[in-house]
């Protein structure tokens, strides 16, 4: 056991730190206020090598490991929730899912740009009827021979209109049920694609999110990842993982309310002294600071097993369930420290707890991951 | 061209420092690289990634082996190659020999140091440096540039700068204005830190000229005096006839 | 056995500072038993040098010959020549750019122990004990000195100047002469401004001021004060104000009589750059900025408000 990290994750938390500090901090406020994508800072963080960190530097990642990967996104979620999911699609799912699943020629065409942050990936799962429950897939890819005909629509895209490369889940055999289920690459630019209109969110408002239409788009056999009907085990493969992300993003935007809260509380003054010094808000920052180092360890854990190249989806959903939910609890008593001035925009912690309530809803609600974790409880995992 | 940066080891600038006698009280403290020096170690590579004909970025710094990690940073945001000679500095001068004997054994034209160090403030190391080594400096350098494959160095003096053209080797003591900001080390650059050359020398003597013999805490300032918004005159009086400052 | 004061000129003029650094030699030099000598390189008019004779100068040496621009190596070798001629255990220099560019070499040269940024006369002579601030102000260092030879930069504002009328021959200094190895190409200088380290009363504006469009009211007062302008670091470095009127820890280092925080929190690097003035005034509508905690004087309220009629107020007191 040693809770060490080593001079390069110190190093690495360093760097997102300090680029979180001193560029996300400039023009946050501004981005969700407008529903600016931060496309300045993903190219940066792409030249940092931010956006392929966990990708084998033969495919022009950074060859980082996950406990790095947990490190970086949480000091960017302190300050910038929606650069961190922006980050983590990239990672966790898109780069990992093509490196992981992909076959040589995929991984040359499409990995390389993705990991050396020239382009941006986005995960298509979601539709209008099918979130939580993603068996029942209407998107269809019909076999045509040489390539597959899609048709359907997608929702809630994250990276829909920044993302030149898609991971698309699709039905080719629907009397197979989700074993007919495809994953494709498919190029954004295709023939057929079409976005919705920006979808004006709660919080997370600096990422795009769109529906993404598709009609009678060409996509080649080439572009089909793994074995015919490999496409749910694939997609349920790397949510699995990709929890780790959002468990790490929802982790950094408690921390990031926290350091907020414990800085206003020894200002601000009432009653004749720094509210710190009342009792009822120093228990409150306690209780944070608990809650927040619990969720930060449980991420560490899932990341670890990962990196010995152990079974995490038991840790990664248990991190992702009570990171996501003291998220929620400690941007609001962060408000409740502040006061009025924590309501509005100024003090920033209004916008942490917009951005948290999203943490508990995507890449598997909190209740998906209480399924995750008692079914493996079954299993005796 | 080859370039060398003297970088030291400081206690973050944000530290609330404390001391048993004479000794820093580390725990807690974070280290950082001295922030003229990190800007330093950021020019030399705009230079050399500007193709303006720099071959080489060394790192050179006095410090026990705690202080690779320091180090480390340096290289990672892209310097190719460390020297750290093996002692706890004790003064500018001890510094400055030590370093001195890290040049005399490679070969640079431009040395860099920071303007001073964030712990001693001594302000002194690149003019000792450049004395014992026989160079000519320049201080108060906002700016260094690379025209022509020349060395043109702006020093800042009361009122503006004076832009000089200077023989090398030079030592060069560095300020604001050198760079923006710090270069983040990228990924990349972190990954290869610990495959890139650190040489360990050991210390030289040098006699002692100074030491720091006791530390002793600032007297605490008296409260603030409060003026209302509305009793601007009040503060005028206060200005004028207590503090005797207008 | 003396003291040797080095002084720069400005155009062929002496500053303030310079009889500063007069006074504080003088002080040295009664405690010693030795006298006070001062050295003056380059061109300076017969009346400057008259009226060091005020501060205590036994002699004056000067020399103007190929002393038109600084080179570190040629002024450090000057200096030293005549330390060593007229046998000077001290050495006293300006803690300014000039001075901060030739006390090292001229250190290394006497094998003198140097101590940057003194503000008060030494704590012992025997052993040779002196007080500095380090850790960036945080604390004050006892620094002893073992070697024979000391040398000393004074910050400037710190020491009070002192009448102490003395012969003040002034000498031409015989010099080996060293080549200088750097030249000054061109030079970019606004005369006649204020400048920020020379000010004794400082107006000083923060992120609180919104934007660089509204500096305006902050040069009128720095106008009716006679005070030189400056910023914090966020205004500089979001291009508001040039990086010259930075002040903090890491921007310049000031000790001015009045500095005036407008619209400035108060962080500790900017606290760094300012707790050697004498007096502080906060004017913040946050009444919990920790510039309060530093400030002498305090003002809450809007700034837009407060600095028109301080700035009235100003003009009739």
């Amino acid at each position: 056991m040693n809770f060490e990290f080593t001079e390069e994750q110190e190093m690495i938390r360093q760097a997102a730190r300090d680029y979180a500090r001193r560029e996300l901090t400039q023009d946050v406020m501004e981005r969700d206020e407008k529903a600016i994508f931060p496309t300045k800072h993903v190219k940066a963080l792409g030249e940092l090598g931010f956006l392929g960190m966990m990708t084998d530097p033969k495919w022009g990642g950074s060859g980082m490991d996950t406990v790095s990967y947990v490190l970086a996104l949480t000091e960017l979620a302190k300050v910038d929730a929606s650069v961190a999911v922006i980050m983590s699609v990239n990672n966790s799912l898109v780069n990992y899912g093509i490196e992981t699943y992909g076959n040589d020629f995929q991984r040359e065409k499409y990995l390389r740009p993705l990991a050396d942050g020239t382009a941006i990936g986005a995960f298509l799962l979601s539709e209008p009827e099918a979130g939580s429950d993603a068996t029942k897939q209407r998107t269809t890819a019909e076999d045509k021979g040489d390539y597959y005909l899609l048709n359907g629509t997608k929702n809630w895209i994250t990276n829909a209109n920044s993302a030149s490369t898609y991971l698309v889940m699709a039905q080719t055999d629907p009397t197979r049920g989700h074993r007919g289920i495809n994953a494709f690459i498919v190029e954004k630019d295709s023939p057929g694609i079409t976005l919705g209109p920006h979808e004006d969110k709660m919080g997370m408002r600096s990422s795009d999110t769109h529906s993404v239409m598709f009609m009678d788009v060409k996509v080649p056999k080439e572009n089909r990842i793994g074995e015919d009907g490999f496409g749910f085990k694939f997609a349920m493969n790397l949510l699995n993982g990709g929890r780790i992300g959002i468990a790490s993003q929802a982790t950094g935007i408690a921390w990031g309310a926290m350091d907020l809260a414990l800085k206003y509380s020894r200002e601000r003054k009432a009653f004749g002294t720094e509210i710190f010094n009342h009792q009822s808000v120093a228990f409150k920052l306690a209780d944070m600071a608990v809650k927040v180092e619990n969720a930060h360890n449980l991420c560490l854990k899932a990341a670890w097993l990962r990196d010995q190249k152990k079974r995490a989806n038991k840790a990664a959903a248990m991190a992702k369930r009570y990171a996501a939910d003291i998220a929620m609890e400690v941007t609001t008593e962060a408000v409740q420290i502040h006061g009025g001035y924590g309501y509005v925009r100024e003090y920033h912690v209004e916008r942490l707890m917009r951005e948290a309530k999203l943490t508990q809803i995507y890449e598997g609600t909190s209740e998906i991951q209480k399924i995750v974790i008692s079914r493996e409880m079954v299993k005796g995992l | 061209m080859n370039i060398l940066v003297c970088v030291s080891n400081v206690p973050d600038t944000t530290t609330k420092v404390k001391f048993s006698g004479t000794q820093l009280e580390t725990e807690g403290v974070q280290w950082i690289v001295n922030p003229w020096d990190e800007l330093a170690i950021t020019r030399a590579l705009e230079l050399k990634e500007s193709g303006a004909g720099v071959d080489k970025i060394t790192i050179a710094t006095v410090g026990l082996v705690g202080t690779e990690t320091t180090i480390r940073k340096g290289l990672a945001m892209g310097a190719d190659d460390a020297f750290r000679v093996d002692a706890d500095p004790t003064d500018a001068f001890f510094t400055a020999t030590q370093l001195a004997e890290v040049i005399k054994a490679g070969s640079y034209d431009l040395i860099m140091t920071g303007f001073e160090s964030a712990d001693y403030n001594g302000i002194s190391v690149g003019g000792m440096l450049s004395e014992i080594l026989g160079y000519p400096s320049v201080g108060a350098v906002s700016a260094v540039n690379i025209v022509d494959g020349k060395l043109q160095i702006d020093r800042e003096i009361d009122g503006g700068k004076e832009v000089l053209s200077v023989q090398t080797p030079v030592v060069a003591s560095v300020q604001k204005g050198i760079a923006i900001d710090p270069r983040i080390p990228a990924m990349r650059g972190i990954m290869m830190a610990r495959r890139k050359p650190l040489t360990v020398m050991p210390a030289v003597e040098v006699e002692v000229y100074t030491e720091v013999v006791e530390i002793e805490l600032p007297e605490a300032k008296s409260a603030v005096k409060m003026f209302d918004a509305e009793d601007i005159q009040g503060l005028v009086n206060a200005l004028k006839n207590e503090a005797n400052v207008i | 056995m003396s003291v040797l004061v080095y002084l720069e000129n400005w155009d062929g003029k002496f500053k303030k500072v310079s009889f500063e650094l007069l006074s504080y030699g003088k002080k040295i030099a009664e405690d010693m038993g030795v006298p006070m000598f001062a050295l003056s390189l380059g061109k300076v008019d017969a009346s400057e040098l008259e009226t060091l004779k005020t501060y205590g100068p036994e002699k004056i040496f000067v020399n103007d010959n190929g002393f038109d621009s600084l080179d570190n190596e040629m002024y450090a070798s000057a200096i030293s020549q005549a330390a060593e001629k007229e046998d000077a255990t001290l050495v006293v220099f300006s803690q300014d750019n000039v001075g901060n560019a030739l006390a090292g070499r001229v250190a290394v040269r006497l094998k003198a122990g140097l101590v940057s940024a003194v503000s008060a006369i030494p704590i012992s002579y025997d052993p040779f004990i002196i007080k500095k601030k380090v850790y960036t102000n945080k604390v004050f260092g006892h620094v002893k000195v073992n070697t024979a030879k000391k040398i000393l930069s004074l910050s400037k504002n710190t020491f009070e100047i002192i009448e102490n009328a003395a012969a003040g021959v002034v000498e031409e200094l015989a010099l080996d002469h060293a080549e200088p190895k750097t030249k000054v190409e061109s030079t970019d200088k606004v005369t006649g401004k204020l400048l920020l380290t020379d000010a004794e009363l400082v107006v000083s504006a923060g992120r609180g001021m919104k934007g660089p469009e509204n500096w305006g009211m902050i040069e009128e007062l720095a106008e009716t004060l006679g005070a030189a302008t400056a910023c914090s670091r966020p205004c500089s470095d979001e291009g508001w104000r040039p990086h010259t009127e930075h002040v903090g820890q890491t921007g310049k280092i000031i000790a001015p009589n009045l500095y005036i925080a407008i619209g400035i929190s108060g962080a500790i690097q900017h606290i760094g750059g300012i707790s050697n003035s004498k007096c502080i005034v906060a004017i913040n509508k946050d009444p919990d900025a920790p510039i309060f905690e530093a400030a002498d004087y305090g003002i809450v309220g809007d700034a837009f408000k407060v600095i028109p009629e301080l700035n009235e107020a100003l003009k009739n007191a």
